[in-house]
């Protein structure tokens, strides 16, 4: 026995320790996974031996070949051997080993719980914290389960050393065994108070990381951290507490006010955050090349702040355009990206080109697929955000999209395609323009396409040939396009590309077929049209893709029909049209609620009775399981009643599916809430051809256009609209020999007009006339300081975009439906290019609408009451009005519950002809200083009676002017205050009378003496900014009555 | 919470990893392998954050490193961190090092790889910081190196003897 322990030693003398191990490792470069391999043979033969020391010796170098990518999961169960050693030196390499390779599913941790727990429970404080220490890194469910207690005890422990780990620890613990959270919060939430401060810290820590995942159950703490937070000088603590507190805070709004009050000088996250932004802004302007390091440090970290800031006050973010952009050019990725994020909230409509010109030069200096990709949804991110709201000419953005097409190897070939789509379906005017882009793309499609297959921009080829397709009437040269589908080169492409190309194909074939045969000389260029179709079309019926086959096959057999036809002379263009006849309108999500239910119709019927126990049934289920054993009847009487269940919940399952489907469709009318109804097929959408053709033929490149020409385009538009407007301007001004606010100013955001519109409309339905009324409501509003509010309501006096559909007659009922949105909107110019613009001023407006009153809230002072009267002046039923105007950052439309910040109210009415009546709303308001005008929608339906020809759906624009003044006056009391309010109507005045709330920081005192045509008001206000625009507002009033 | 620590040299070569989410053997040295191509390929004077690991990355996760002379320190943690803290927390590592080491160099971590672990974690814990204050961390690391070489000379005394 001696002998062997003797021989144990001397070979230890002869064992590689680590470091031996290393330097080994390094003198063998050559061969190092050789060399490793007999190390690791070696390490084998030392755990086989019983000395402790040289087995710790050998789990010592198993961690660092660990490091090295070794998998040592083998030698798991000498590592617990080594962890139960009794000498600390040993029990640390063990404890180290094991929590750089120990998991959840190593099966050897469950040996491990009783040494543990010895360990927590030893004399020796290092021995508790190595376990700790590992235990955090290598802790399952069942170790939690079992320890908990333990390490909850040693919460309370003598040495801060050990209270801090199991402070910590008991975070995992949690994760892991979430059950221990209620026993040992109370415990956790004294640590908050404890003497130590690093103990203090780590509950502070966890406690943070907790309320990271459900803030709301620890709001109760907030008082304590706020304690906490006034008290800790560690900036670790203040750190985490103020994360915390920018958890809690949207909680809890008074939380917020409460952490501002008294600690201005320490940190409301928020503040915090401007600072550090404000940092950054010095450094940016300063721009010192010498400490750029940390100077680019601060620029990400203010770039980061103001991106959360962003979120809550865009105003203030967007006065630093400049600077964000500078950063773009900055030479640090990391903070490109972030700029890149910030643009996204400051485009408008001035200068979205201007910023999408530099983010093309960005994409086309771009290293990395990364960033280039980045930028690529970043500029599809801005252009297409809130329907489109900043574009303004669509041939630019046609343009940007076709130029992105010319990146290499970017995965969101998708995107743009489905921007392609978008764009070409709901702007119309867009058609002609963007089927030549697209035409072209198809010619060069072997650029995009080019050398990898597996390129995801060839997925715009299947928006470029859809749109061909589709909107093929507006090609110049449809053979030449049908012969680029057909190359045969196409029959590369992915099959779901193909299936379009192919179906496509037919449709040109059909408007090709439609332009030839108008001229009879030109039938042999028919025949030649059908024989290209013949000859290249079996390519596409081998495809091993089931769907080209499928339609290639069809389309082939069809046209070979048309052959045999052309052959007799028969003209057969007007048949083959009617295969896609039909015109394309977009729908909006919510237009199918809008279809009334034909009486008598019960959608909640069953069409087919679902297979209950009927008796046939269950007859031929006994038939079958006749001649069986007895079971079998008792089986088929089990079956029975789960057959229906199982039926029943199949038609949910498929009908839940029909509808993702649906939802996924872009020509499917999206689920709308009103689930039932959606089974309602809508006519508009089911004749709209998706087909695809393939031509093959050697096409000529034309140029690709070139964004940058609209850039300049739309700046010399945009002079020639201001100078026009100018011009307008002065003779309205020398008519009226007065002058209205809204034109002095500088030129506006909305005073740039979009040269097109997108069919966005959220009411929008198939079939239906639509036009758009503008208006505007200006107004200012109440503070929660119970101030009097001042408000001025004001139409938009400018002309008014309509927007107009064909309207179909389907002969169907004795109601066509029409469908008028009223939008707010900026004024556009009447131009050529906008299919939108009605031209014609026979009707006026079927509504009037009328702000007759605003009102505080009495109880809430920072809610307005408006009230509006709508009028319905047309000889037809208006009804489903719905109202909404979008949040601004001061003002916004209280909404039921659960209605999303988009969604518009229902206005509880209906109106019959010559019917007006009164509809309010409720809007909050966070400040009153500054007068407001407001942007609202209203939609409608108007049913018009069937004699009605499609001509009369032309609703011009009649444009209401409502403005409200409202001002104050005292009555004799001198607190209470009546509130004048007069109302400019088209052509009547209103004076209304209020009684405003009690207590007001405002006082005027104004004789209206009328006698003497006089007035002189006399006013007193705490806020200088709100009694000037009072006053202003007043003087206006007066200078216009 | 802090995701992992990695420090590698100039050329990738990983001096240390310490992952506090498993991960298996090839998973970690491929993050290594990422992470370093992402890190060095940045110049000297940007900053020390970076986003867009694919692995140990997710939206939520970011890197923060620093680079001294031969060896890059990175950090990757997720969004509940401030970035300043952490650059800090590097520093304070660094400098610990540097103390225990005696004028730290590439050559110390690489031969004593389980002492910079010991460091690393009286500061770091299952992911979390434990201690941020130099002296204390030092002052425990001492302690258990003491306690390790009273042990070391009553164990190796009595096999001399032998």
């Amino acid at each position: 026995m001696a002998l062997k322990i003797v021989k144990g030693s001397i070979d230890r003398m002869f064992d590689k320790n680590l470091q031996d191990l290393v330097r080994g490792i390094r003198n063998h470069k050559e061969d190092e996974a050789k060399y490793i391999s007999t190390c690791i043979d070696e390490i084998k033969q030392e755990l086989k031996q019983d000395n402790i020391a040289v087995k710790s010796n050998a789990v010592c170098k198993l961690t660092y070949l660990q490091m090295l990518g070794y998998d040592v999961s083998w030698a798991a169960f000498n590592i617990v051997e080594v962890m139960s050693s009794s000498k600390f030196t040993y029990k640390r390499i063990g404890y180290l080993a094991a929590s750089q390779c120990f998991h959840e599913s190593t099966d050897v941790i469950m040996l491990t719980t009783n040494q543990i727990r010895k360990d927590l429970s030893s004399p020796n404080q290092y021995d508790t914290g190595v376990a700790l220490t590992g235990l955090s890194c290598f802790v399952t469910p069942d170790l939690a389960r079992d320890l908990a207690n333990d390490i909850m005890t040693l919460m309370s422990h003598t040495k801060p050393y050990i209270r801090k780990k199991a402070v910590l620890i008991m975070y995992k613990v949690f994760l892991k065994y979430p059950e221990s959270l209620r026993p040992a919060f109370p415990r956790m939430k004294e640590k908050l108070e404890d003497p130590d401060p690093g103990v203090q810290s780590a509950a502070v820590n966890v406690i943070c990381e907790l309320a990271r995942r459900n803030p709301k159950n620890y709001l109760s703490l907030a008082p304590l951290f706020f304690k906490l937070m006034t008290s800790s000088t560690n900036n670790w603590v203040l750190i985490k507490i103020i994360k915390l507190f920018g958890a809690l805070t949207p909680l809890e709004p008074r939380l917020g006010k409460k952490l501002i009050e008294p600690l201005t000088n320490l940190i409301h996250s928020r503040i915090l955050l401007c600072l550090s932004s404000v940092a950054v802004l010095i450094s940016l302007s300063s721009g010192m090349p010498n400490h750029s390091a940390s100077i680019q440090v601060m620029k990400y970290l203010g770039l980061l702040a103001m991106s959360k800031i962003l979120k809550t006050h865009p105003k203030s973010v967007q006065s630093h355009k400049d600077l964000i952009l500078q950063c773009l050019d900055d030479k640090d990725e990391s903070i490109r990206l972030r700029a890149l994020d910030l643009l996204y909230g400051m485009v408008s409509k001035k200068n979205l080109m201007e910023i999408v010109k530099k983010l093309m030069l960005h994409v086309d200096k771009a290293e990395g697929t990364t960033y280039r990709d980045e930028l690529l949804t970043k500029i599809i991110d801005i252009c297409s955000q809130s329907n489109y709201q900043y574009i303004t000419n669509f041939e630019w953005y046609i343009s940007i999209l076709v130029e992105l097409t010319r990146l290499e190897g970017t995965r969101h070939g998708h995107l743009i395609a489905s921007q392609m789509l978008d764009v070409a379906i709901r702007v119309k005017a867009i058609r002609a323009f963007a089927v030549a882009q697209m035409a072209t793309l198809l010619d060069n499609a072997h650029l995009l396409t080019g050398n990898t297959q597996h390129n995801g921009i060839c997925e715009v080829l299947y928006a470029a040939a859809w749109i061909c397709g589709e909107f093929s009437e507006h090609l110049e040269d449809p053979m030449a396009t049908l012969e680029a589908m057909l190359r045969p080169k196409v029959a590369t492409l992915p099959g779901h590309i193909q299936a379009v190309y192919v179906q496509n194909a037919a449709k040109l074939f059909s408007t090709v077929l439609r332009g030839q045969e108008g001229a009879p000389a030109d039938s042999k260029v028919a025949q030649e049209t059908s024989q290209l179709l013949i000859d290249r079309l079996p390519v596409f019926v081998q495809s091993a893709n089931l769907e080209v086959q499928e339609r290639a096959s069809c389309i082939l057999q069809l046209v070979k029909y048309i052959q045999k036809l052309q052959q007799k002379d028969v003209e057969v263009a007007e048949e083959v049209t009617a295969l896609f006849a039909g015109e394309l309108n977009p729908v909006a999500p919510k237009a199918q609620k809008k279809v009334p239910v034909p009486e008598g119709l019960d959608l909640d019927a069953w069409i087919n009775e679902p297979p209950s126990g009927s008796e046939s049934e269950d007859e031929g289920r006994k038939t079958k399981t006749k001649g069986k054993a007895v079971f079998a009847k008792e089986e088929s009487r089990h079956t029975k009643p789960r057959y229906t269940e199982v039926d029943e919940k199949e038609l949910a399952k498929r009908r839940e599916v029909r509808k993702a489907e649906q939802a996924n469709n872009p020509f499917y009318i999206k689920a709308s809430p009103s689930s039932q109804k959606v089974y309602q097929e809508a006519v508009g959408v089911e004749h709209i051809p998706v087909v695809q053709i393939d031509l093959s033929v050697p096409l000529k490149v034309p140029g690709m256009p070139m964004s940058d020409q609209y850039v300049k385009q739309e700046e010399e538009r945009r002079e020639k609209n201001k100078a026009d407007r100018k011009k307008k301007d002065k003779k309205k001004r020398r008519e009226k020999g007065r002058q209205r606010r809204g034109d002095s100013g500088p030129e506006s955001e909305e005073d740039i007009t979009p040269a097109h519109m997108v069919d966005i409309v959220t009411e929008e339905m198939p079939e239906t006339a639509l036009y758009t009324i503008p208006c505007l409501f200006p107004s200012q509003k109440s503070s929660k300081h119970k101030k009097k509010k001042q408000k001025k309501e004001e139409k938009d006096k400018k002309k008014k975009k309509h927007q107009h559909h064909h309207h179909h007659s389907d002969g169907a009922g004795d109601e066509s439906v029409q469908n008028g949105t009223v939008e707010e909107e900026e004024p556009l110019p009447v131009s050529k290019q906008s299919p939108f613009i009605l031209s014609t001023q026979s009707n006026p407006c079927p509504l009037d609408i009328q702000v007759c009153d605003i009102q505080g809230n009495l109880h809430d002072g920072s809610q307005v009451v408006v009230s509006v009267i709508f009028e319905n002046k047309c000889d037809s039923f208006i009804k489903s009005m719905e109202f909404n105007v979008m949040d601004s950052l001061n003002s916004k439309l209280q909404r039921p519950e659960g209605a999303g910040p988009h969604d518009s109210l229902t206005v509880p009415f209906q109106l019959p002809p010559g019917i007006s009546n009164e509809a309010r709303f409720i809007f909050s308001m966070q400040s009153i200083v500054m007068p407001q005008k407001l942007k609202g929608t209203l939609t409608f339906i108007v049913k018009v009676s069937w004699s009605c020809s499609p001509q009369s759906t032309h609703i011009p624009h009649y444009p209401n002017q409502i403005e409200v003044y409202l001002s104050r006056v005292p009555n004799t009391t001198g607190v209470d205050l009546t509130i004048k309010c007069l109302l400019t109507g088209s052509n009547q005045q209103y004076l209304l009378l209020r009684h405003p709330c009690n207590i007001c920081p405002l006082c005027m005192c104004p004789c209206p003496s009328q006698a003497d045509q006089t007035v002189s008001i006399d006013a007193k206000c705490d806020e200088p900014g709100l009694l000037g625009n009072v006053l202003d507002e007043i003087k206006l009033t007066f200078s216009q009555c | 919470m802090i995701k992992a620590i990695l420090i590698f040299n100039n050329h990738g070569k990983p001096r240390l990893s310490k992952f506090y989410e498993h991960y298996s053997e090839d998973t970690e040295q491929q993050i290594i392998r990422e992470t370093f191509h992402l890190v060095s390929k940045r110049d000297e004077n940007v900053c020390n954050f970076l986003e867009g690991g694919m692995l140990i990355g997710g939206s939520e996760n970011k890197l923060i490193y620093r680079h001294y002379a031969t060896l890059y320190f990175v950090f990757c943690v997720d969004s509940s961190e401030s970035e300043l803290g952490i650059l800090d927390l590097i520093q304070v590592f660094v400098e610990t090092l540097d103390k225990c080491f005696e004028n730290v160099c590439e050559l110390d971590l690489i031969f004593h790889v389980d002492k910079v672990h010991n460091i690393l974690a009286e500061m770091v814990m299952g992911g979390m910081v434990l201690e941020t204050n130099m002296n204390e961390i030092i002052t425990q690391v001492d302690a258990q190196n003491k306690m390790e070489k009273s042990e070391t000379f009553i164990f190796q005394s009595p096999r001399q003897d032998r």
